[in-house]
């Protein structure tokens, strides 16, 4: 007997720490492997990578597509024009200097004001024209690229974020991933900062992610290092009372960034300015997978029900928006 | 999936091409499956005693070479002055020694170690001897002519008629006698097969037991029948080579010739060793290129190295399922890999106590470089030049607290530790000092696995002798690249979204 009950405490134990894969494919997750050969390299043409993994060339079919983006006000490409960098942020108020290779938002300095005494940092010190000079050096350098390659400087118009977020994100920028299938949006989330994840919007780091509704972009879900969560761990906030506004202007940007690449798997970072609505940040062509557990959801199904629609070249990007948040909708 | 079926069929082919390669190695070279399994062989030392008359002396010992049953592993010679080589007469091999002067008792000694091997293939062909009719005189020709009279009526083939030969000189014990006052039976044997056309000739043999010391060789009948040959004994006629019978002399021609000598005998001693295969092996491929493509055929020390080559393959399949089935994150892919070469020269505490050692201490060292805001190239170096550093440092202190061991060290790979360093530092800038404990723990925990599997005797012992496994390799690591299902991880990572399925 008592070998009986061993047995089902360990069974128990076993499945109480992992998921049984029956389960898990009957709730259509998709995994990091079907991910890579079923999706990625079937939809995502080698070729195209350049195109979303440098914010430059991204930015740049995105103003030939007329995606809103944030304005590109300058790029230094070369050592020699870094000393241009005082004439070429005279006139703004606010920007940043980002890589155009950086990862996992490394490099980005967010310069909210400048003023006679220098320029006014985000986290509220105070840097010289020279303190900022040596960024893009070392930005140049590849101090904050993949692999360490020689970069380019871009620098861009802040965006001025939209207040209907304020509350739900510690320090940085929220951001709305939305996955987006051979042009259909068929997942989103909401990428919100904590104090865990240093500002930042990575979920691996600490960072919440809210499932949110094709729908009508209503917070499903939330978790934070994988763990369902409920309340904002910084502010206390209620996250289910999160709703993302400007939905369908958003989702049909997405959508179109799916023209503008080329590429049929493809996760779009949006973020919404107060003036300008949504604007897209970045593309990426190898969008992770933990938007299934903020949504609660697996991601196959939607995939299946994608790639058996027909007629889906003859659809323009609003019938598309159209049609997911009709089926995708809880 | 339809436009799947090349690839399964690649992938089937392969493995049953690799499958093939190694049951046939496994079978026409009598390689084991198993390590550790040993070979019998023997030492055997001729000695030929004579007593010189003073003058240029000439001895040539007939010598055996791989025979079936036996193959020839090394052969050696000793004997003071005098000057020797190893030459081939007659289809025969001989060992000729001479010298210009030499008088009184004198001894040659000749060794050679056989291994006992069903798969030998005899190095000089056993040719037929070529018929030759002596004519005798009386009364011994009319003797001899009714012996073999009555064995040719009662026999059949060339092999019964030499089984009735030696039967006939037993039933005719008076005309035996007579003939063996002219020469020994077995002569008269061979002559008379000779005399009815079948070819045969007199060989020499010695028994093969262990520890034996001052032996004599038997006598035996060689009888052709075509191609094929089978010995008889000159007495008893009882058919078949004994499987401990060496074959000494097997071509035509005496054991010793002797000039400037008399008085010669020669006498064996044997002792029989048991050696761990792969040695056996190495020497018996080691003059035969032409035999197979195998390894063995290589020099000792570049042996070793492919030993070493070979097992990178089971270290990178272990990298494979590590990272494909279980999901474990490893910082640069194959850098575990490399880690357990390592191990495997400095034995796994060793390697472990050594690498955390160099990559903690570079760690630090790093975290300062990284203040000085070097380029990648340039900091990198650096690294590398800190890694040097502290290798040779651990290793004078290990010297110095009389820890050989710890000598090792410089077994380590020094670019890949310091690229892992360089990794490490940037996760921990980035990432922070947790995902540098998953990833490094990850590596640490798949160079063990990669070690263990690469140091297991089998594992070395197949991958050494049978290439074929290669392929089969080849063949698992494209079929675990078709793996579409979720990791063992994934489903630890997944297992929140299942609890609310519940309710």
């Amino acid at each position: 007997m008592s070998e009986v009950i061993k047995k089902q405490t360990w069974w128990q134990r076993l499945s109480e720490r992992y998921a049984h894969p029956v389960r898990l494919s009957r709730m259509g997750v998709l995994g990091m492997n079907r991910r890579n050969i079923s999706y990625i390299s079937r939809y995502n043409p080698r070729h195209l990578f350049p195109l979303v993994d440098d914010k430059l060339k991204t930015k740049q079919i995105a103003l030939e597509a007329g995606v809103t983006v944030p304005e590109l006000i300058g790029v230094i490409r070369e050592q020699h024009e870094v000393r241009d960098l005082a004439g070429i942020v005279a006139d703004c108020a606010g920007f940043c200097i980002k890589p155009a290779n950086g990862s996992g938002g490394k490099g980005i300095l967010v310069i909210t004001g400048q003023d006679d005494g220098g320029y006014h940092r985000s986290n509220g010190s105070i840097a010289a024209i020279g303190d900022l000079e040596r960024h893009v050096t070392n930005i140049l350098a590849g101090l904050f690229s993949l692999g360490g390659k020689a970069d380019v400087a871009i620098i861009e118009a802040l965006i001025n974020f939209d207040d209907c977020f304020s509350g739900f994100s510690y320090e940085g920028v929220p951001d709305t991933r939305v996955i987006v299938f051979q042009g259909f949006p068929i997942m989103a989330m909401m990428r919100l900062s904590t104090s865990d994840s240093n500002g930042k919007a990575n979920l691996h780091q600490g960072a919440v992610g809210v499932g949110l509704d094709i729908g009508d972009g209503h917070a499903l879900r939330a978790v934070q290092f994988d763990k369902p969560i409920l309340l904002h761990p910084d502010t206390g906030l209620n996250l289910m009372n999160l709703k993302v506004p400007h939905w369908q202007t958003l989702l049909e940007l997405s959508v179109s960034c799916y023209e503008m690449s080329g590429l049929g798997y493809l996760g779009t970072d949006v973020v919404l300015d107060r003036f300008q609505g949504p604007m897209l940040l970045e593309l990426n062509a190898r969008p992770g997978l933990t938007i299934q557990m903020a949504n609660g959801r697996g991601l196959l199904p939607r995939l299946r029900q994608i790639e058996a629609l027909g007629k889906k070249n003859r659809m323009t990007p609003s019938q598309r928006v159209e049609y997911a948040r009709e089926h995708f909708s809880e | 999936m339809a436009s799947r079926f090349p690839f399964y069929l690649l992938v089937g082919l392969l493995f049953l091409a690799g499958a093939a390669l190694s049951i046939h190695r496994h079978i026409t070279f009598d390689i084991p499956w198993l390590p550790g399994e040993q070979r019998q062989t023997w030492s055997i030392e001729a000695r030929v005693d004579f007593v010189a008359h003073g003058e240029e002396v000439l001895a040539s010992l007939a010598i055996p070479s791989t025979q079936p049953g036996f193959t020839q592993l090394n052969q050696t010679a000793a004997s003071p002055g005098y000057g020797l080589s190893f030459v081939e007469r007659d289809g025969a091999m001989r060992a000729e020694w001479s010298i210009r002067r030499a008088k009184g008792n004198q001894q040659l000694y000749y060794r050679v170690d056989m291994l006992v091997d069903p798969y030998a293939i005899p190095s000089l062909p056993v040719r037929p001897p070529a018929i030759r009719v002596n004519v005798e005189q009386e009364p011994f020709a009319t003797a001899a002519n009714q012996i073999l009279e009555r064995a040719v009526e009662r026999s059949a083939t060339p092999y019964t008629l030499a089984r009735e030969l030696i039967a006939e000189f037993g039933n005719q014990r008076q005309k035996a006698e007579l003939l063996a006052q002219q020469k020994s039976k077995s002569l008269w044997t061979v002559q008379l097969l000779q005399q009815a056309g079948v070819p045969a000739r007199r060989v020499h043999g010695l028994f093969l037991e262990d520890g034996r010391r001052r032996q004599q060789l038997t006598e035996y009948i060689q009888v052709f029948d075509g191609e094929d040959y089978e010995l008889f004994h000159p007495e008893t006629g009882v058919q078949g080579q004994p499987h401990n019978l060496l074959l000494w002399q097997y071509h035509s021609g005496p054991i010793l010739e002797l000039m400037g000598g008399s008085n010669s005998n020669v006498s064996f001693s044997m002792i029989q060793q048991e050696q761990p295969f792969n040695i056996a092996l190495s020497q018996k491929f080691a003059d035969n290129q032409l035999l197979n493509f195998s390894l063995y055929s290589l020099p000792l020390e570049e042996q070793a190295l492919f030993k070493n080559i070979l097992l990178i393959p089971v270290g990178v399949l272990m990298v494979v399922l590590m990272r494909i089935l279980i999901g474990i994150k490893t910082s640069g892919t194959f850098m575990p890999v490399l880690i357990a070469l390592a191990f495997i020269q400095t034995s796994l505490v060793t390697g472990l106590i050594g690498f955390l050692l160099i990559v903690g201490t570079g760690l630090l060292l790093r975290s300062y470089l990284s203040y000085l805001n070097l380029l990648l190239v340039a900091r990198i170096s650096a690294v590398i030049i800190i890694v040097i550093g502290m290798i040779a440092i651990f290793s004078i202190m290990a010297y110095q607290f009389g820890l050989t061991e710890g000598m090792k060290i410089t077994f380590f790979p020094m670019i890949i530790l310091a690229w892992t360093i360089e990794r490490m530092s940037i996760l921990w800038e980035e990432e922070g000092p947790h995902e540098v404990l998953v990833q490094g723990g990850g590596s640490l925990l798949v160079a063990i696995v990669a070690f263990l599997a690469m140091n297991n005797e089998v594992i070395r012992h197949l991958t050494f002798n049978f290439l074929g496994i290669q392929l089969m390799l080849m063949a698992l690591v494209m079929l675990i690249g078709n793996y579409t299902g979720y990791r063992l991880l994934e489903l630890k990572r997944f297992r929140p979204m299942l609890r609310d399925d519940h309710k």
